[in-house]
This record gives C-alpha cells, sequence and structure tokens, in this order.
C-alpha cells in the first residue's frame, strides 16, 4: 500500500526538532517527512537515542518544532496544540512510570480525561476500559507503584483508549509486556483498529511487532530517516541499507562471541 | 563449592482487603557464576523476587524463606550495615525502570560520580573520567553529553543504559538486571548483552537477567526458570527452551509475533485454573 502521494491523515514534512543551544545543542531529528492515511497503521523503527520518540511528541505538540510543518486532517498544526486535538489524538507514552501521577488511583487516572472532555457514562467507559486492556475491576482502586510494569503498561493504553480518539500514537506500546500480554494488547489494538477504523503511528524497536503491526515504515538512525519500507519488503527482508539489515541480523537473537552483528 | 546464591522458598506477601496476598510463592533456586534467565507473565512476582534477594522490598510487603544466603552470608534480617556492604559492592541491580532509579534531579554524570566516591577516594577528575569510561562500555556515543544531561534528557534507551552503568561501577559478584534491554533496539541490546557476557566469562560474575523477551532469553542465559502466578513452574536449560513441557511456557512461546509474517490475531494464551495449584 503506498499512500506517499496522497494526502495523509498526518501529514510531516521536514521536521526538524533541536533541543538546548550553543555547545549542549542536540539535533534530535533532521528532515524527516512521512504521510500516514486514515486508518493506516505506520510503524517508526531505528536506533536507540535516533528520535523516534521525539518525532511522536512533536505530533503531539510536546516537543518544539523548529523546522518542517506537520498537517493533521489537512490543516497545519499550530503551538500549543487545541483542546479538541487531544480528543482525536492521543498518546500512549513509552515511559509508564513516569506518566502516571504517583498519588492518583487508576480509577483517577481514567476518570480524569472523561471529566476534562464533559463525557458521559464515566462509571462504565473506566470499567469498560479496563477490561479492554485486560485489567479486572480489582486493579481500579489501587495505585500505579502497586502495580507491576506490564500492568502500568495496560493502564496508559486504556488511558489513551477511554477518549475515544481516532488517531493514537503508540510509543514502545508492549515493550514493557510478557509475550502474552503482548499479543493481547496488540489484538486488541488490531481490532480496535478495523472496528473503530483507528490511525497509529507505532514506535517499536521490535521488527516483528512492526511487521505485524504496520503496513509501511519508516527507519531511523541519528535524527534522520534511513529508509522507508513496506510491511512486505521488510518482511522479505528487502532493506536496502546497510542499518536495516543490521537491525534485521540482530532481531535473529544473542550470538556468543565471535559471530559478527 | 557452595553457590554465591542460595535461595529456599522465598516468599513475597502484600496486605489487601481480602488479607495477605502471595505474590511469590516458594521460589527455589541457586545460582553459580552463571547466566539465569527469569521469565513469566506480567505480574508473576519476577521483579519482587529480584528485590527481596536485594532487600529492597517495598515496605509494606513480608518476605520470608526458608534460607536465602549470598557467599554464605544470611540475608534474612541482614542488618543495615551489612547491606551497605553488600548492596552497590558485591551485589546490585538494574530497575526495571531507569527513570524511576535514576535521581531526576541530578545530572547522570554527579550520580555515576557518586557511586564511584561511596566507593572509596579517588581524585575528581580521575572519577569524571571513570564515569566517562563507563558511559562508552554501554556504548553511549556521545558520553560527554551524555555525562551533563539529566535523565528527562535522554531517549529511552540511553536511560536504561546509563543505569547499567551506574550499576557496574561497583564491579558485582552478583547483578540482577530487571528487564534491562526492554527499552533498546536491537543492535544496541545485543552490544549490552555482550558487556553483561563479558562480565560473567571474565570476572565470572552471577547474573540473574529477568525478562518477559523469550526469544533473547534463550539465546543468552545458561538456564531459564519461568513464573507463573509467583511459582517457579519449570526450570529448564535455556536452550532446550522449545521443548518446554509447561503449558504456559509453550504457550508463551507461540503468542510472539514473527517478522516474515504469522499468524493473525495471534494465539494467545488459555490461562488454566489447574496451573495455580
Ligand atoms: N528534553 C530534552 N532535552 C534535551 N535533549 C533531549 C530531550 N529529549 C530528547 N533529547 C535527545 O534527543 C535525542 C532523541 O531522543 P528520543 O527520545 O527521540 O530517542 P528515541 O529514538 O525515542 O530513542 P529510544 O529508542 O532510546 O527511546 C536523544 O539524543 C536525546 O538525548
Ligand atoms: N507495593 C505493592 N503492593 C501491593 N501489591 C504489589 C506491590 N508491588 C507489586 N505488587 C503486586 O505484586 C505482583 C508481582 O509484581 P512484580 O512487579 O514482581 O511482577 P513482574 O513479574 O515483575 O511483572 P512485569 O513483567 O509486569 O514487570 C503484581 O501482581 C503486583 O501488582
Ligand atoms: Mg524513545
Ligand atoms: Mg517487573
Amino acid at each position: 500500500m503506498t499512500a506517499s502521494n496522497t494526502k495523509g491523515l498526518i501529514s510531516v514534512r521536514d521536521l526538524g526538532v533541536t533541543f538546548g543551544h550553543g555547545t549542549n545543542e542536540v539535533k534530535a531529528v533532521r528532515g524527516v517527512s512521512f504521510d500516514v492515511a486514515q486508518g493506516e497503521s505506520f510503524g517508526i523503527v531505528g536506533e536507540s537515542g535516533s528520535g523516534k520518540s521525539t518525532v511522536l511528541r512533536a505530533i503531539c505538540g510536546l516537543a518544539p518544532t523548529s523546522a518542517g510543518t506537520i498537517t493533521f486532517q489537512g490543516e497545519a498544526l499550530k503551538a500549543p496544540r487545541q483542546p479538541a486535538f487531544y480528543r482525536d489524538v492521543q498518546m500512549v507514552f513509552q515511559d509508564p512510570y513516569a506518566s502516571l501521577h504517583p498519588r492518583h488511583t487508576i480509577d483517577k487516572v481514567l476518570s480524569e480525561p472523561l471529566a476534562i472532555h464533559g463525557l458521559d457514562d464515566p462509571e462504565g467507559r473506566v470499567e469498560r476500559a479496563l477490561e479492554d486492556v485486560g485489567l479486572g475491576q480489582g486493579f481500579r482502586f489501587r495505585f500505579p507503584h502497586q502495580l507491576s510494569g506490564g500492568q502500568r503498561q495496560r493502564v496508559a493504553i486504556a488511558r489513551a483508549l477511554i477518549l475515544e480518539p481516532q488517531v493514537l500514537l503508540l510509543d514502545e506500546p508492549t515493550s514493557a509486556l510478557d509475550a502474552s500480554i503482548q499479543a493481547e494488547v496488540l489484538n486488541l489494538l488490531d481490532a480496535l483498529r478495523h472496528k473503530r477504523g483507528l490511525t497509529y503511528v507505532l514506535v517499536s524497536h521490535d521488527l516483528a511487532v512492526v511487521a505485524h503491526m504496520c503496513e509501511r515504515l519508516v527507519v531511523m538512525q541519528h535524527g534522520r530517516e534511513v529508509e522507508e519500507l513496506t510491511r512486505s519488503a521488510l518482511q522479505h527482508h528487502e532493506a536496502t541499507q546497510e542499518y536495516t539489515r543490521n537491525l534485521l541480523v540482530a532481531s535473529e537473537g544473542f550470538k556468543a562471541k565471535g559471530t559478527s552483528t | 563449592m557452595t553457590n554465591m546464591l542460595e535461595v529456599k522458598n522465598l516468599s513475597v506477601a502484600f496486605p489487601s482487603r481480602d488479607g495477605p496476598v502471595r505474590v511469590v510463592r516458594d521460589v527455589s533456586f541457586s545460582l553459580g557464576r552463571e547466566r539465569l534467565g527469569i521469565v513469566g507473565e506480567s505480574g508473576s512476582g519476577k521483579s519482587q523476587t529480584g528485590r527481596a534477594i536485594l532487600g529492597l522490598t517495598p515496605s509494606n510487603g513480608t518476605v520470608t524463606a526458608d534460607h536465602l544466603a549470598f557467599d554464605g552470608i544470611d540475608l534474612r534480617g541482614a542488618s543495615s550495615s551489612t547491606w551497605r556492604q553488600l548492596r552497590g559492592r558485591r551485589m546490585s541491580m538494574v530497575m526495571q525502570d531507569p527513570k524511576f532509579s535514576l535521581n531526576p534531579v541530578m545530572t547522570i554524570g554527579r550520580q555515576i560520580v557518586e557511586a564511584y566516591r561511596r566507593l572509596g577516594r579517588k581524585s575528581k577528575s580521575e572519577m569524571r573520567e571513570k564515569a566517562l569510561e563507563v558511559l562508552s562500555s554501554v556504548q553511549i556515543r556521545d558520553p560527554e553529553r551524555v555525562f551533563d544531561a539529566y535523565p528527562h534528557e535522554l531517549s529511552g534507551g540511553m536511560g536504561q543504559r546509563a543505569m547499567i552503568a551506574m550499576m557496574l561501577v561497583g564491579e558485582p559478584d552478583l547483578l540482577i538486571a530487571d528487564e534491562p534491554t526492554s527499552a533498546l533496539d536491537v543492535t544496541v541490546q545485543l552490544d549490552v548483552l555482550r558487556i553483561l557476557d563479558d562480565l560473567v566469562r571474565d570476572r565470572g560474575m552471577g547474573l540473574i537477567f529477568i525478562s518477559h523477551d523469550l526469544r533473547l532469553v534463550s539465546s543468552f542465559c545458561d538456564r531459564v526458570l519461568v513464573m507463573y502466578a509467583g511459582r517457579v513452574v519449570e526450570e529448564i536449560a535455556a536452550r532446550d527452551l522449545h521443548n518446554a513441557q509447561h503449558p504456559y511456557t509453550c504457550g508463551l512461546l507461540h503468542c510472539l509475533p514473527k517478522i516474515d509474517g504469522g499468524v493473525r490475531p495471534l494465539p494467545t494464551l488459555e490461562r488454566d485454573p489447574a496451573w495455580l495449584a
């Protein structure tokens, strides 16, 4: 599926993000462009520190855009984002610990966005959101520190879903989860996308997760895009760039000394 | 030869409205100078097992064990001075969440230098030199910048590596690494594993590697404990993981997505209440 010349639901053009000044300057993203069509699932993979999270944060209005434009539904986004933007676009952060308020119960974490946006039936929505991510009602009045890592990540996903957004920006949504819960969350995300016509931009360091979830993907290194691939090109190991090929080899697992990467 | 670590019938319980809940139940194993993997589903008690060994159970939890010894030292009810001699020196733990265990208001460099300072007197420039060295050893490309950065200025994977670097400072005999590579891309992940591998081979460190990534564990560890609902349900040589007996372990192996395309939806686990027995 190629959507490169049709205008996407989300369109990122020559995006640049720079943090700090002078000697502390970090060019986290330097000229990244991609389009994501309505209902599509788009993947971002790449090296640690290559700017993947920063791209998602920039779409969300949480990182300073120093160059380029980001368009949503045909309109260039302005900083700061309007509250209505967050009804349409929600992000699941890489770090579920930092993103959940330590002194708020799970119930509060989930009902707060409902109250802010004035949605009806908060009780029912909180219950359904917990069921959706495989957490029973027993978790409702616990605090984040009373949950395991994976349980917290599911709360973070439930919080993003509860406003029924059109677009989910997912930053390593399953890297804290064991294989069985990962499979459940990936199936859930897959089913929701088809049922509600959701659009995903998914960051993962796991090529298998991206191959499973995304029709197209971009590979990043040092803030730049290395190449854009379709799912089928990835599946057939048809990468044209050295770095992507290394990723594919490394995905096969650890090989003791002497074997090359 | 006695084992570095002996654990017999370790349990951890937390209070709840319906009385104490045991999240770790009668876990027993021993560890030599080897790589032991602990896998298991989210909430199965992997982290709490690791924390109990290091005496880092949250204050509302209760730890019991028939035997819990590191290098012959009984850890049950160990005094705080014993812990001071052990923790950060002879045994260390890389916590599951780097941002949680790194001090948010202190630069990475200062935190590492602090760790060196606690170990003994060295000059300031010497400690800085050492800190930069240990940062590059975990494949951080621009150690100078990371040295001066605060945790929130790092990417997920950089924070995780800074955390590992800090734990390596004490050159521990036993390292418990809780999901140490879950935020790393595969190439860096392998670099970090190689560092840990070297420490086990060259320095004879004992490593407990907690992970939910079966593929990784089976290619990296010598032995694997599989946990389910607080119990060890299977202990198996890593290379035999594909011949696992317990239905939970087999189920875990089947739910992984594959690069070259697999089934959709992914197979999920049918949990059998009998596994809890
Ligand atoms: N607030 C900030 N201030 C300064 N530098 C930052 C800030 N946020 C991110 N950076 C830097 O930007 C670069 C890209 O970070 P980013 O978090 O986007 O990486 P990533 O690709 O998501 O990596 P990972 O896979 O490790 O999560 C890194 O060098 C990081 O140190
Ligand atoms: N302070 C606490 N109070 C009450 N229950 C707790 C507390 N800390 C952890 N638990 C519970 O103990 C159980 C085991 O948690 P643990 O963190 O060991 O899981 P884990 O196997 O490491 O999972 P993950 O893979 O998700 O990190 C979980 O059900 C968790 O909710
Ligand atoms: Mg990131
Ligand atoms: Mg854990």
